[in-house]
């Protein structure tokens, strides 16, 4: 029976999300927009409040660890689990402060990866640790499967060498994942995934980036030199199988992206509320009747802001529903966070001309959201990149063809 | 009576209306028509009541019948059910072999041959949102289901679907609105053999129109209403056999009025329009039409017309979703085989990511739809979500009728090819209010 609200089961969990974002991300917003670098440790405590909500929920979360592999095939009854309701709770969580929530112990994105594609005794052994995702090198961002990082196996051990940049919460973290390649000539198929151990020998922090937003999130570049992994930490399948050899790492993405799609939500309702307050205090009506075109140009102009924001909600719901329900989901990932990443980014710029020097100065977190905003329709997969997939699935071309 | 009871008295009626048809097997509807036949042998068949076209109360009943609430919903779920899948998969058939074949002809001729509207009505949409005790076939009312219905025909042709789906907005209107007596007055006219051409008309031929400040105007009088006014772009408007008219009414707000096209002082001109041409669009001007006191919908209840408004709005977003799939799924092919600079224009990113962005608009412009849909028949407030639907399909409505004439080139402007039509539908998209309800 088609329905697009939010259950009613995760009603406890978005509001205890929602006091979370309000009560301890919002007050210290701003210290860590302009203290850069600063640990944030009022998030210690909340970590394992988290846990602990994550735990008593069963299937909800509120955080990247949250995603999982949906249900048994075998059933066909309506699900809503953990894709879902991790989606709900980082919705309400970055409502409150994007960084902060990128700061959230034990919930990166490297967790994420583990959730997606571990196996049972990886899950197991990695339980309960932070960890942070390396992709990105400074050859490469973008086009992974041009990866130059390498794996060698030596024995029970793989030797990683190469460079990583834009590690979110790197230095943070107790585990990388890092994206490796078993051989440069193979291209997509030879590239896997490794659980890096902080303090592994010739695993060394290089620097901690400045950044436009998200500041409060710290973004390390480190370098391998002959970093020794054992075996047992390569995620996924060892083998070099050109068949499907990339699905493994990507499958990592149609759980994800929908969650990335979140923050750019967040995000983006924090700045439609504060945005329509400010428009109200200065009289401007918003009718939800009245045709938009006999409205003030602000009104109708939120109207329409407010529309894109429902229409990358709407989009990036299903494409977490589906994944719930096991259903193939690349194509309506993809979609969600290319609508999700530019609606937010646009939504916050327009924000800003519509309430003016109350949106640019530092008196109000406008200014802030806008910032963060940006780099929600770039990483976890840029606009562009989001459009090539979207493109090559309706039009049922290969990436060979469509480059 | 238990729902697999209504199921199979209601799968009797549709049956009962469409046997006959030469449609049943064209669309696919024989095996579960069939199916339901077999399971229901133990129930009697009520034979249809022919009815003429006189509008006269045949059976009156105690109280106004409406159809119950869909119910049952607590988790997020796009699946619709297994009845809405076969409806929307007949009328998409329908809209696929019959709407699309004759689009270029009606959009032409400005009139949709009556074949094909006695067509579209053996396929029971109607009848779906009639109650039984009224010689419906409907057991539940579902604002998505309708939803599913005018996608699924748009898929076909805009034109063609607005004016197949016209008089079912009054029928719908009737049901959800009407009194006992407008109800055994004129449903039973639209649960016959064919539709009576009727329209919903709420626009007026001015700019910035807004439905709820009207300037067509309804007087009281002793034992009744003096109607007048200007109504713009109402669909089938020559042949149309009965209207609901938005007026305002004297001393309260907006109110909606039976009108039956035989009354005095009221009179249709043509006016075809950039697109819609199928629909065969009129003016119809009213001066001083006197009306009986029983013409007035729901005693003008303020509520009911802006729920009118608002599920017009949704039709249209439902009407503009299914266009838009129609131009998404006539691209594709067309880019992926023409070939410039010796490859395929679907190779450049340009056109690659014009086509990524109309599949992704659409998408939010479906779910919008649908979410603003689903909260109407929950009963839920649904204005905003209204809004909000009809602001992104009216917006990225054009803009994918735009594309779709751009990614064609020169194909795109001329005739042979489908784009223009879906250019100039489109735009109706975000002006029209009325006419089709869900």
């Amino acid at each position: 029976m088609i329905n697009l609200e939010s259950p009613k089961k995760f009603s406890a969990l978005t509001m205890q999300a929602h006091q979370v974002a309000k009560e301890i991300f919002r007050p210290i917003s701003r210290k860590y927009d302009l203290a850069e670098h600063a640990y944030p440790k009022e998030l210690d405590m909340l970590a394992s409040l988290l846990d602990g909500m994550t735990a008593g929920g069963g299937a909800a979360g509120a955080g990247a660890a949250g995603v999982g592999r949906g249900i048994r095939e075998d059933s066909d009854e309506n699900r809503n689990g953990s894709n879902l309701s991790s989606l709900v709770g980082v919705m309400e969580l970055c409502w409150g402060d994007v960084g902060l929530l990128l700061s959230m112990p034990r919930q990166g994105l490297g967790n994420s990866a583990i959730a997606s594609v571990a196996n049972e005794e990886q899950l197991e052994r990695f339980k309960g640790r932070w960890a942070a995702m390396a992709i990105t090198e400074p050859g490469c961002g973008s086009d992974s499967a041009a990866i130059r990082t390498t794996a060698v196996k030596d024995g029970d051990d793989y030797i990683l060498n190469g460079e990583k940049i834009y590690v979110t919460a790197g230095d943070r973290a107790e585990l990388v994942v890092v994206w490796a390649t078993l051989d440069k000539n193979i291209g997509r198929a030879a590239i896997k995934s490794f659980v890096v151990e902080k303090g592994t020998p010739g695993f060394e922090l290089v620097r901690l980036e400045h950044k436009l937003g998200i500041r409060a999130s710290d973004t390390a570049a480190f370098v391998l030199k002959d970093v020794r992994v054992p075996a047992k930490n390569l995620l996924g399948d060892p083998e070099v199988n050109v068949e499907k050899g990339f699905a493994g790492v990507m499958q990592t993405f149609d759980n994800t992206r929908p969650l990335v799609a979140g923050m750019a939500l967040g995000l983006t309702r924090a700045v439609l509320e504060e945005t329509r307050r400010v428009l109200e205090a200065a009289g401007v009506v918003i009718d939800y009747s009245a045709p938009v075109i006999t409205q003030s140009a602000a009104a109708a102009q939120f109207i329409g802001m407010e529309a894109d924001y429902e229409s990358a909600r709407l989009l990036t719901l299903q494409a977490a529903w589906m994944a719930d329900n096991r259903k193939p989901n690349s194509l309506q990932a993809s979609m969600a966070k290319a609508k999700a990443g530019r609606t937010c980014v646009d939504v916050a710029l327009k924000a800003i001309e519509l309430c003016g020097s109350i949106g640019y100065s530092e008196t109000s977190l406008l200014e802030k959201w806008a910032r963060d905003a940006k780099i929600l329709d770039i990483f976890e997969g840029t606009q562009q990149i989001q459009q090539l997939i979207v493109a090559r699935r309706l039009l049922g071309k290969s990436s060979a063809e469509l480059r | 009576m238990s729902t697999a009871d209504a199921l199979m008295g209601r799968g009797l009626r549709i049956l009962n209306r469409v046997s006959a048809s030469p449609l049943i097997d064209r669309f696919g509807l024989r095996k579960p028509a069939e199916r339901l036949l077999f399971l229901s042998s133990k129930n009697a068949f009520r034979a249809a009541e022919k009815v003429g076209r006189q509008f006269t109360a045949v059976q009156k009943l105690a109280k106004p019948a409406r159809l119950p609430k869909a119910s049952g919903r607590a988790l997020f779920d796009l699946t619709p059910s297994d009845e809405q899948q076969m409806l929307r998969d007949a009328v998409l058939a329908f809209a696929n072999e019959q709407l699309r074949p004759a689009a270029v002809a009606a959009d032409t001729a400005c009139s949709t041959p009556a074949a094909l509207l006695i067509q579209a009505a053996e396929l029971g949409v109607a009848l779906m949102g009639i109650p039984e005790e009224l010689g419906g076939a409907g057991a539940e009312r579902s604002a998505v289901t309708n939803v599913l219905v005018h996608e699924a025909m748009a898929q076909g042709d805009l034109g063609l679907a607005v004016a197949c789906l016209a008089p079912s907005a009054v029928s719908t209107a009737l049901v959800l609105w009407g009194d006992e007596n407008q109800q055994a007055k004129y449903l039973p006219a639209f649960t016959g053999e064919s539709l009576p051409p009727a329209a919903l008309a709420i626009q007026e031929p001015r700019a910035l129109f807004n439905p709820f400040e009207l300037q067509s105007t309804a007087k009281k009088k002793a034992g009744g209403y003096v109607l007048n006014g200007v109504k713009a772009l109402v669909p089938l408007a020559a042949t149309a056999e009965l209207f609901i008219i938005a007026a305002q009414l004297e001393g309260a707000g907006p109110a909606l009025f039976i009108v039956e096209a035989t009354a005095a002082g009221l009179n249709i001109d043509a006016e075809p329009a950039m697109g819609l041409r199928a629909a065969a669009t009129g003016t119809v001007t009213l001066k001083n039409v006197e009306l009986p006191g029983d013409a007035l919908l729901a005693d003008g209840a303020a509520e009911v017309y802006a729920e009118c408004i608002s599920l017009s709005r949704i039709a249209w977003c439902a009407l503009a979703v299914g266009c838009g799939q129609a131009a998404l799924d006539y691209l594709i092919p067309y880019v992926n085989e023409r070939v410039a600079f010796g490859e395929p224009i679907s190779h450049r990113q340009s056109v690659a990511f014009n086509i990524a962005n109309i599949g992704i608009e659409l998408e939010g412009m479906r779910l919008a739809t649908l979410r603003a849909a689903s909260r109407a028949e929950q009963g839920l407030d649904f204005a905003r979500e209204t809004a909000i639907a009809r602001k992104l399909c009216a917006d990225k409505g054009v803009v994918i009728g735009s594309d779709a004439v751009q990614l064609l080139g020169g194909h795109g402007f001329i005739k042979e090819h489908p784009a223009e039509r879906w250019y100039r539908d489109l735009r109706a998209v975000g002006v029209m209010e009325g006419v089709v309800l869900v």
